[in-house]
C-alpha cells in the first residue's frame, strides 16, 4: 500500500470504530446529551453496536474493512490492488444494502433485512461514522483501480471520479428515480403502463389546436417555443454585450457591466411585477400610450410575450457571463495572423473569431434554453393562459387535482427536451479543438469589431439597457412609495415592517423579515464555494481525464439542471425523509439541493474555459513531475478564474433567489427569503415584497463584489496598447 | 440563527422571568405547526400559543395544496403535528386518505353547525375553524368607465359587454375555483352550470393559478371583475383599492377553513392542546387583528365588522362530503377541462 492508502484505511476505521454511526436528533457540539452511553446507545460507533448485538447487520461491512487491511504490508501493487478492489466494493455495497434493507419499522426490504439478521428491526438515518466509513470504502476501491493503472495510475483522479459518481448517484439519480417511478404507477397504486400512455399522449400536452383554431396549444409545444426563443435571444444579447465591452471603444462600459449583473441578482417575481406595473393594462407605459397616442390598453403582457421578456431580462446576463470568458480567451494573435494574411475585418471575424466562439455560444444557448424550461416564477406571474411545463407540474402536485402521476409524466417530457438540447449541442460542437490559450507568449492585440457587427451589437443592446434601467427604477422606488401604481406617497413603512432594528434594548432584530434573511445569507454563503468546487472539479475530470463512461457522467451532471425545481423539491422530500439518508427539516438538505441544482453552471463554464487551455500546459506540469492535484491547483485554476467567478456568483445568487426547489424543503427553522417574498406577493403586499427584494439585491451585489475581489482576474500576458512594453510571457 | 441566539441571550440577561419561560418551554416540549393562511395570521397564532402554554412552536407557512402535498410525502415519517388553516377540501382529502388523526375536542359544543358538519363528515379527522363565502368583486373605476350597471348576480357576469373582463383561477390548481365549480353545479344543476361556465369562458381573460390572484388584479384594474372568496376582496377594500364586494343574488357556496392533526404526530399531546386552544374565542379573535375577515367557527366570537355577514349572504346547502371526495372532484375537473377550457374564445 502507498502511504496515502494507509492514511485512508485508518480514517475508514475511525469512522467505523470511533465516530457515532447514526444521525440522532439534537446532534451537535453545543450539548453532548445525545452521546450518553457512548460507545453504545444512540450515538454509538458501528463497531461497538455491532459487537454488542445491538446492530449486528453492521458487521459484514466491517469484515470487509478488516479484509482490506490484508493489503497493508503488500509491496506488490497488483496483489494489493486485488484485495482493495474486492474488499472496497463489497464493503461499500454491504453498508448501503443494510441501510436500505433496515429502515423504519415495517418498511425497507424485509427479505434482505432477514438476510442481514435484522428482521423486524429498525434503525435511524446514517450519521458521521457511516459517512466516513462508506466514503472510505469507496476510495479504497478507487485506489485499487489506480494501482491497476486506471487514470494513468493517478490516485487523486481516480478518487475524485469515484466521489463524483457517488454524489451524482445519491443526490441526483436516487431522488429523481424516486419521483419518476410515479409516472408508471396508475390510480390503483400499481405499475400500469396503460395509464402512463394515456397521460403521456394527452392532448393537453401535445395538442396542436392553436395552429388552426383559437385554442391554446399543448403545454409541451408552448414550453419548447418559449425555451428556443429565450435561448436564442439571451445568447444574442450576451454575445453582443461581451463583444461591445471587450472589442470596442464604447463609452460607459461600466454601466453595461453593472446592468448585466443586476438582473441576475434580482429575486424572481420582481421583474414580473415590475413588467406588470409598466406594461400591464393599467401600467405606466400603457397609460401613457393611451392618453397621448390613443393606443388601446391591452393585456398583451400576460402570455408568451411577457414571459419571454421577463426571462430574457433575467437570463441574458448568465449568457453574458459565459460568453465574456470565452471572448476574452480568444487569442488575438490568430486574428492578427488572419489580418496579416490580408483578410479584412469582417472576413477575420467570420472565419476566425466566430468559429472560436462556438463553444461559448453553444453553452450560452444551452443555459438559456434550460433556464427557461425550468423557470417557475415568471410564468407564474405573467403566464396568463399560456401554460408551460414547470408551472403545470407544480400545480399538478399542489393544485386542487393532486395528480402526482401526471406531474411525473410532465417531468419526463421536460427532461427529454433538455436532454435533447444537450445532445444537439454536443453534435454541433463535434470533436473540433477550440484551444487558444497556450503556454506560448501571446503578443497580439484584440482586433476591434468590424463596423457592421458593432452597429448590430449596439442596436441589440441599447434597447435592452434602457428597459433594464426603467425596470430597476421601478423596483428601487417601489419599496419607498405606499402602493406602486396607485398611491405614490413616499414612505419607509415597507422597510420598517421587514427590517426594523430596535436599539433601545441593545441590538434587537425586530422586523418580520430578519429570520429568513439571516438564514438565506448563511446558507448561500455555505453552498456557493461548495458548488463551485464540485462544479469545477467535475469539469476538470470530464475535460482533462479519459475514463470509461465519461460521456454518461457529463450527461448526468446536466440532469439536475434539466429538472424543474418543483420536481427536485418533491423528489428530495420523498427520498431523504426516511433512513438511511434522513435530512429533511435540516439546513443540510437545502445546501445539498443548492449544490446539485447549481453545479451544472460551474461544470459548463469550467468546460468552456478548459476547452481553451492547451493540454500542453498540463503536460508541461506533469513532466515537471507535478501530481494532477498540483496541476489543477497551480496551473489550471488560475487560468480558470473567470469560470470560478461565474460558478461562485451563480451559485451564491441562485441560492438566494431559488424558489421552486426550496418551497417544499423550507422548514420552520430554515425559512428562506424567497419563500417569504412569495408569501408577500400572494398576500398582495407588493410594497414589502419589492422592499425585501431591493435589500436582497444590495446584499447580492456586495457578495459578488467580494467574490470578484477575492478570486481576482485572470492575468493573461497580453499587450494592452500599441506602444506598450515588449511582449510579456503568458500564464498567470 | 444568529439573531435568535442573540435574542435569547438578551432576554435571559435582562429578565429573570424570561429564564423561567425558556425552561418552561423546554419542559413543555415542542409543536410543529403547518399553517395555511397568510403569514400575518400564522405568526400571531404561533406566538400567542407559545406565550400561553410555554410550548415551543415551530411554524411553517405554506398554501393548503403545498401542505397537503408535503404531509402526503412525509406520511411514512411525519414531521408535522398540526395542520391549521387553509380551505377545507385538501383537509377532507387528507382525512379520506388516512393522513390525519381523529380527535374530539371538548370545545366542540361552542362551534357553529357548519364547523361540526365538517368534523362529522370526515369521521372526526378535521374541524372547521372559519368560513368564507364565495363571491366576486369589481373595480368601480373600470365599471364606471365602461358604462355598464354594477354586476350583482352570477348571471350578470356573462354579459357580452364584459368580454375579456372577468378573471378567476383555474379549478385544477385552485381550491377557490373548484369551490365555484361545485357551487354552480349545486346551484343550477350540472347541465345548466356547464352551459353557464361555457358562456362565462368567453368573458374570462385569464384563468390564474392562485385562487386569490384575481382579487389583486381587480384592485389594480388589470381586470374588471374577479371571482374569489369575499374575504380576499375585503382585504383589497381595506387596503384602499377601488373595489366593491358582491354576494351573488342567486346564492353562493362557501369554504370551511379547517384544522387537522397529522397522523403519527411526534408531539400528539401538544397537538391536541393546540387544537383545543385554536377553537377558543381568544385564539379566533386573532384573525381580525391579522386583517383576515373570515367568519370564525366559535359561536362566542363576534365576527369583525368588515366581514361579509353570512346572514346577509344567500348560502346554498353545500355538500362538502360529496364535492370534497376525490372521485367527484376528478370527474368534474376533467369535464371542465374537456368541455370548457378547450373551447375557443
Amino acid at each position: 500500500m502507498r502511504p496515502s492508502t494507509r492514511l485512508l484505511y485508518l480514517l475508514a476505521w475511525c469512522g467505523f470504530g470511533l465516530l457515532p454511526w447514526y444521525f440522532t436528533e439534537g446532534m451537535g457540539l453545543a450539548s453532548l446529551g445525545w452521546l450518553s452511553g457512548y460507545p453504545f446507545g444512540k450515538g454509538g460507533s458501528a463497531l461497538a453496536l455491532g459487537l454488542s448485538g445491538a446492530a449486528p447487520w453492521l458487521l459484514p461491512g466491517g469484515a470487509m474493512l478488516l479484509m482490506a487491511g490484508l493489503a497493508w504490508p503488500k509491496q506488490d501493487e497488483q496483489r494489493a490492488a486485488s484485495i482493495l478492489l474486492l474488499a472496497g466494493a463489497a464493503g461499500f455495497l454491504l453498508f448501503f444494502m443494510q441501510g436500505f434493507a433496515i429502515t423504519l419499522r415495517g418498511q425497507g426490504i424485509p427479505w434482505l433485512a432477514a438476510l442481514f439478521g435484522g428482521q423486524g428491526a429498525a434503525q435511524a438515518g446514517m450519521g458521521p461514522g457511516a459517512l466516513v466509513t462508506i466514503v472510505g470504502m469507496l476510495l479504497l476501491f478507487c485506489h485499487g483501480l489506480a494501482y491497476r493503472g486506471f487514470c494513468r495510475g493517478d490516485v487523486f483522479t481516480c478518487s475524485m471520479i469515484g466521489l463524483l459518481i457517488l454524489m451524482i448517484g445519491l443526490f441526483i439519480f436516487f431522488p429523481v428515480v424516486t419521483v419518476l417511478k410515479g409516472a408508471l404507477i396508475g390510480e390503483a397504486g400499481r405499475v400500469d403502463p396503460g395509464a402512463f400512455l394515456d397521460r403521456f399522449l394527452d392532448s393537453s400536452i401535445w395538442g396542436l389546436g392553436c395552429l388552426t383554431r383559437d385554442v391554446s396549444c399543448g403545454v409541451a409545444w408552448n414550453t419548447l417555443l418559449l425555451a428556443v426563443l429565450c435561448g436564442a435571444i439571451t445568447t444574442l444579447l450576451g454575445l453582443a454585450s461581451a463583444l461591445l465591452i471587450l472589442r470596442t471603444g464604447m463609452p460607459a462600459k461600466w454601466l453595461l457591466r453593472a446592468l448585466t449583473v443586476l438582473p441576475i441578482i434580482t429575486p424572481p417575481f420582481v421583474i414580473g411585477l415590475a413588467l406588470i406595473l409598466l406594461f400591464g393594462r393599467t401600467g405606466l407605459v400603457s397609460n401613457f400610450l393611451y392618453e397621448w397616442f390613443d393606443v388601446p390598453r391591452t393585456r398583451w403582457i400576460y402570455g408568451l410575450p411577457g414571459v419571454l421578456l421577463a426571462q430574457v431580462l433575467a437570463f441574458a446576463p448568465i449568457a453574458f457571463l459565459v460568453l465574456i470568458g470565452v471572448v476574452q480567451g480568444i487569442s488575438p494573435s490568430l486574428e492578427e495572423a488572419s489580418q496579416t494574411l490580408g483578410a479584412r475585418r469582417w472576413e477575420t471575424f467570420s472565419t476566425v473569431t466566430w468559429p472560436l466562439l462556438r463553444p461559448g455560444i453553444a453553452n450560452a444557448f444551452l443555459i438559456g434554453f434550460v433556464e427557461s424550461m425550468a423557470d417557475f416564477g415568471n410564468p407564474l406571474v405573467l403566464g396568463g393562459n399560456f401554460e408551460v411545463l414547470s408551472t403545470k407540474i407544480f400545480f399538478a402536485v399542489v393544485g386542487a387535482a393532486h395528480n402526482e402521476g401526471q406531474a411525473a409524466v410532465l417531468a419526463l417530457v421536460l427532461l427529454s427536451f433538455t436532454l435533447g438540447a444537450f445532445w444537439l449541442q454536443q453534435r454541433w460542437l463535434g470533436k473540433k479543438s477550440y484551444t487558444t490559450l497556450t503556454g506560448k507568449g501571446d503578443a497580439g492585440l484584440p482586433t476591434p469589431l468590424p463596423r457592421r457587427v458593432s452597429w448590430l451589437a449596439s442596436a441589440t443592446v441599447i434597447p435592452w439597457v434602457i428597459l433594464t434601467v426603467v425596470i430597476y427604477v421601478i423596483i428601487l422606488t417601489g419599496g419607498f412609495v405606499k402602493s406602486m401604481g396607485r398611491d405614490y406617497t413616499p414612505t419607509l413603512e415597507h422597510f420598517l415592517t421587514g427590517f426594523r432594528i430596535d436599539f433601545s434594548r441593545g441590538l434587537y432584530f425586530e422586523g418580520a423579515a430578519w429570520d429568513s434573511f439571516f438564514t438565506t445569507v448563511k446558507l448561500a454563503a455555505v453552498s456557493a464555494p461548495l458548488t463551485a468546487i464540485v462544479g469545477l472539479l467535475a469539469a476538470y475530470l470530464l475535460k482533462r481525464q479519459t475514463f470509461q463512461g465519461r460521456a454518461a457522467l457529463e450527461f448526468s451532471t446536466m440532469l439536475s439542471f434539466a429538472i424543474p425545481g418543483t420536481v427536485i423539491g418533491v423528489a428530495y422530500i420523498l427520498a431523504f425523509n426516511v433512513p438511511p439518508i434522513e435530512m429533511t427539516g435540516t439546513g443540510l438538505i437545502l445546501v445539498i439541493a443548492f449544490i446539485f441544482r447549481n453545479m451544472p453552471v460551474g461544470v459548463r463554464s469550467g468546460i468552456a474555459g478548459l476547452s481553451q487551455i492547451d493540454k500542453s500546459l498540463d503536460e508541461a506540469s506533469a513532466t515537471l513531475s507535478a501530481r494532477s492535484a498540483t496541476t489543477l491547483w497551480r496551473v489550471l485554476l488560475p487560468l480558470l478564474r473567470p469560470a470560478l467567478v461565474a460558478a461562485l456568483v451563480y451559485s451564491f445568487v441562485r441560492a438566494m433567489t431559488a424558489v421552486s426547489a426550496v418551497i417544499f424543503l423550507v422548514s420552520a427553522e430554515y425559512n428562506l427569503a424567497t419563500a417569504y417574498i412569495v408569501g408577500r406577493v400572494e398576500a398582495g403586499e407588493f410594497g414589502l415584497a419589492i422592499a425585501y427584494s431591493s435589500v436582497l439585491i444590495v446584499v447580492m451585489a456586495l457578495g459578488i463584489a467580494i467574490i470578484q475581489f477575492g478570486v481576482g482576474e485572470r492575468r493573461l500576458g497580453r499587450r494592452t496598447t500599441e506602444s506598450g512594453p515588449a511582449p510579456v510571457v503568458a500564464g498567470a | 440563527m444568529v439573531q435568535n441566539a442573540r435574542r435569547k441571550a438578551l432576554t435571559l440577561a435582562l429578565a429573570g422571568t424570561a429564564l423561567m419561560m425558556v425552561s418552561a418551554a423546554k419542559a413543555q416540549g415542542a409543536l410543529v405547526l403547518y399553517c395555511s393562511v397568510q403569514e400575518e395570521w400564522c405568526r400571531p397564532m404561533a406566538n400567542a400559543f407559545e406565550k400561553e402554554t410555554g410550548i415551543k412552536v415551530s411554524m411553517t407557512r405554506k398554501s393548503s395544496g403545498e401542505t397537503y402535498a408535503q404531509i402526503k410525502a412525509e406520511a411514512s415519517n411525519p414531521r408535522g403535528d398540526v395542520w391549521w388553516g387553509g380551505t377545507g377540501d385538501p383537509h377532507l382529502q387528507a382525512a379520506e386518505e388516512g393522513l390525519t388523526e381523529a380527535y374530539e375536542s371538548p370545545k366542540m359544543a361552542e362551534l357553529h353547525d357548519w364547523a361540526l358538519r365538517q368534523w362529522k363528515g370526515s369521521q372526526g379527522r378535521t374541524v372547521g375553524i372559519y368560513a368564507g363565502a364565495l363571491g366576486f368583486g369589481f373595480n368601480t373605476k373600470q365599471v364606471a368607465s365602461r358604462g355598464i350597471p354594477e354586476p350583482k348576480c352570477w348571471a350578470d357576469l356573462i354579459n357580452p359587454k364584459l368580454k375579456d373582463e372577468v378573471q378567476v383561477a383555474d379549478p385544477n390548481s385552485s381550491g377557490t375555483s373548484y369551490t365555484m365549480l361545485a357551487t354552480l353545479v349545486q346551484l343550477m344543476g350540472e347541465d345548466k352550470a356547464f352551459d353557464y361556465l361555457k358562456a362565462l369562458h368567453k368573458n374570462i381573460n385569464q384563468y390564474t393559478k392562485s385562487g386569490a390572484a384575481p382579487a389583486k388584479a381587480t384592485s389594480l384594474g388589470e381586470t374588471t371583475v374577479g371571482i374569489t372568496f369575499m374575504h380576499d376582496m375585503v382585504t383589497m377594500v381595506v387596503n384602499g383599492g377601488p373595489v366593491k364586494v358582491v354576494a351573488p343574488c342567486e346564492g353562493t357556496g362557501y369554504e370551511i377553513g379547517s384544522m387537522s392533526i397529522v397522523k403519527g404526530a411526534r408531539n400528539l399531546d401538544n397537538a391536541k392542546k393546540f387544537y383545543d386552544w385554536a377553537l377558543t374565542p381568544a385564539a379566533q379573535k386573532l384573525a381580525e387583528e391579522a386583517k383576515s375577515y373570515q367568519v370564525p367557527s366559535n359561536k362566542n366570537v363576534i365576527p369583525p365588522p368588515q366581514s361579509p355577514k353570512l346572514a346577509d349572504v344567500k348560502l346554498i346547502d353545500y355538500d362538502f362530503a360529496k364535492y370534497g371526495s376525490s372521485a367527484e372532484r376528478k370527474r368534474l375537473l376533467s369535464k371542465w377541462d374537456n368541455e370548457v377550457k378547450k373551447l375557443p374564445k
